[in-house]
């Protein structure tokens, strides 16, 4: 038998779970060899867990032989990104201040994921701590771009957005904080969601940003992320920034066609800075839109131009007051050569995070202690925080006109490994069309929309209001249905 | 930033970094902050912060015990311990008797 999953559409995979004629252990199996041939080229996967996605999947198995009820996930392999806890399973964030960290509990969504009857296979490679854009700061190694492998998949989830563009697994999870899930995605030509703030928990996330951070699904399309968004959203009383709100039924809803839907785009989007095969590639599917029935609006968002700023001194705020908990007491990386004398625990941690930490999360670390510092805390963290609300403020009047706003991800295709490591504001500014998403708390989904004249993917990104993920999804849904982007997938 | 600044910074952070590093981090750093100053084009004035996207507040549980880490389990990464307490290096000094 060979139903090779890794060319069917997630929709198919599942039926051929739910009506037997795939068991959960074949198609592990399956994942489990392509990862073996692929992953030392592409290092996605930084971990495989062989003997415990074979024992989930054999119970999953069981469960449907005797008839129970098996939950949404089917049994299906899933890939986790490095910054979710899963006990007993080494989760190191891409940091040698982690590298032998192992949790003593799960995250909300590794539950979940057990709970409807997911198969965790392993763990994902990411930039450290998830600060990048690249996967190319992450202490496992680079991850590659399936698609060409000189270049890079994107980041800080670019394991997991490489992993599901090679058919390594059909579903992962990767962290959003200022891109991490859509840049990827576009890079990799695969489907990435970023949820709205609050709609899936963060307990057991490790925490870079706490009120940007998201969890959010990846896959080769919109019925796989929806599926996988439907099994780890909802309210955690553990996460006391998860909302109290109804999980809509996702999954029920994004095959509804969206008559007369009103569709908002940005001239600003399309300035200077944006690679033209991209910018060609977004306006082609814009007008698609319009031929399936939309109306295309133009609208502003007169604070954008500000995003990228105001998420540098906000992000790397919360990072060094989150990242101020690696100690080397607790856990993970302690410095051998500290000085013991009475000042010995303060050389302790000095050296401990100066030897654990790598370059990047140093200078967001550094970046944001100054901008909280006495004398500087009104200039910089005060004024970005001012400046979010209007950015939000700008979200909350488009919305009033428009019922998505549509255009680029990433303002070119996935650049080459190395290209912009010695300048961090370069890399800073490839956020420039995600990060207002995290910022006002709205959900954003990049789909694959074409590609450059260098092959390589181009993502289009949709956002919608705040909790509106039903009609952000199936907004990409009757664009995905129109277009045959995600049925390509690498020649790898 | 000068090398003061960044060497203070560095010393708030509790990272110990070379001269060398001091140097490079210090003209990134600068640069970045050069960077972020289009943020002053804006009137900030009377706009409330937005610290979260989220508007909640205040979110209590019941103080009630709730199933925790055991001992074992909290220790179970720690670099160095005794298997009761994480150990750390002097803090107190000692006083002559």
């Amino acid at each position: 038998m060979s139903f090779e999953y890794h060319s069917q559409s997630t929709k198919s995979v599942i039926e051929a779970l739910q009506s037997g004629t795939l068991t959960s252990r074949a198609l592990t199996e399956q994942c489990l060899q392509r990862i073996d041939k692929l992953n030392p080229k592409l290092n996605a996967f930084v971990s495989v867990d062989i003997e415990g996605a074979l024992k989930q999947a054999d119970s999953v198995d069981a469960k449907r032989k005797c008839g129970q009820t098996v939950g949404m996930l089917e049994g299906i392999p899933i890939g986790i990104k490095d910054n979710m806890c899963q006990i007993g399973v080494k989760t190191t964030c891409g940091s040698k201040m982690l590298h032998n960290f192992t949790p003593p509990y799960d995250a909300h969504v590794v539950q979940k994921i057990a709970a409807s009857d997911g198969v965790i296979v392993g763990k994902l490679n990411m930039d450290e701590f998830a600060m990048g854009s690249s996967t190319e700061t992450s202490a496992s190694g680079i991850t590659r771009n399936p698609w060409n492998t000189d270049h890079s998949p994107g980041g800080s989830s670019g394991g997991s957005a490489a992993a599901v563009a090679a058919g390594l697994v059909p579903l992962a999870l990767g962290s959003d904080t200022g891109g991490s899930i859509r840049q990827p995605a576009s890079f990799c030509g695969v489907v990435g969601l970023k949820p709205t703030y609050g709609r899936v928990s963060r307990y057991g996330l490790v925490a870079f940003a706490s009120s940007l951070d998201q969890i959010g699904p990846v896959s080769k399309d919109v019925f796989g992320a929806t599926l996988l968004l439907q099994a780890i959203a909802g309210h955690d009383p553990r996460d006391s920034t998860s909302v109290q709100l109804e999980v809509p039924n996702f999954t029920a809803e994004i095959g509804r066609p969206l008559t007369g839907l009103k569709v908002g785009i940005v001239d600003e989007h399309y300035g200077e800075g944006l690679d033209a095969d991209v910018e060609d590639a977004v306006r082609k599917s814009i007008r698609h839109l319009e031929s399936l029935g939309a109306t295309i609006k133009t609208i502003e968002l007169p604070h954008a131009k500000y995003s990228v700023a105001t998420y540098y001194l906000i992000a790397p705020s919360e990072a060094s007051s989150n990242l101020a908990r690696y100690d080397g007491i607790h856990y993970g990386y302690r410095s051998e050569t500290f000085d013991s004398n009475k000042h010995g625990l303060v050389d302790l941690y000095r050296r401990s995070r100066g030897e654990g930490f790598g370059p990047e999360v140093k200078r967001r670390i550094m970046l944001g202690t100054y901008a909280l510092s006495a004398g500087y805390y009104d200039a910089y963290y005060l004024k970005a925080l001012k400046v979010r609300r209007r950015i939000r403020e700008d979200y909350d009047k488009a919305f009033a006109d428009v019922d998505v706003i549509a255009g680029p991800v990433a303002p070119s295709g996935a650049f080459r490994l190395g290209e912009k490591m010695n300048d961090p504001l370069a890399m800073y500014l490839s956020d420039i069309y995600t990060i207002s998403a995290n910022l006002a708390g709205v959900p954003g989904i990049s789909i694959p929309c074409g590609f450059t004249s260098a092959g390589l993917p181009v993502g289009l990104h949709f956002q919608a209001p705040a909790f509106q993920e039903t009609r952000l999804l199936q907004a990409a849904n009757m664009l995905e249905q129109a277009t045959t982007w995600h049925q390509q997938a690498p020649s790898i | 930033m000068d090398i003061e600044e960044v060497r203070k910074v560095a010393s708030l952070a509790r990272l110990s970094l070379s001269d060398a590093e001091l140097t490079i981090y210090g003209e990134q750093l600068t640069h970045i902050l050069g960077y972020v100053k289009v943020l002053d084009e804006i009137d900030i004035d009377g706009i409330e912060p937005m610290p979260h996207a989220v508007e909640l507040s205040n979110v209590f549980r019941k103080d009630v015990r709730q199933p925790s880490l055991s001992p074992a389990e909290a220790l179970a990464n720690a670099p160095k311990t005794d298997g009761r307490f994480f150990q750390v290096p002097q803090i107190l000094e000692q006083k002559d008797a």
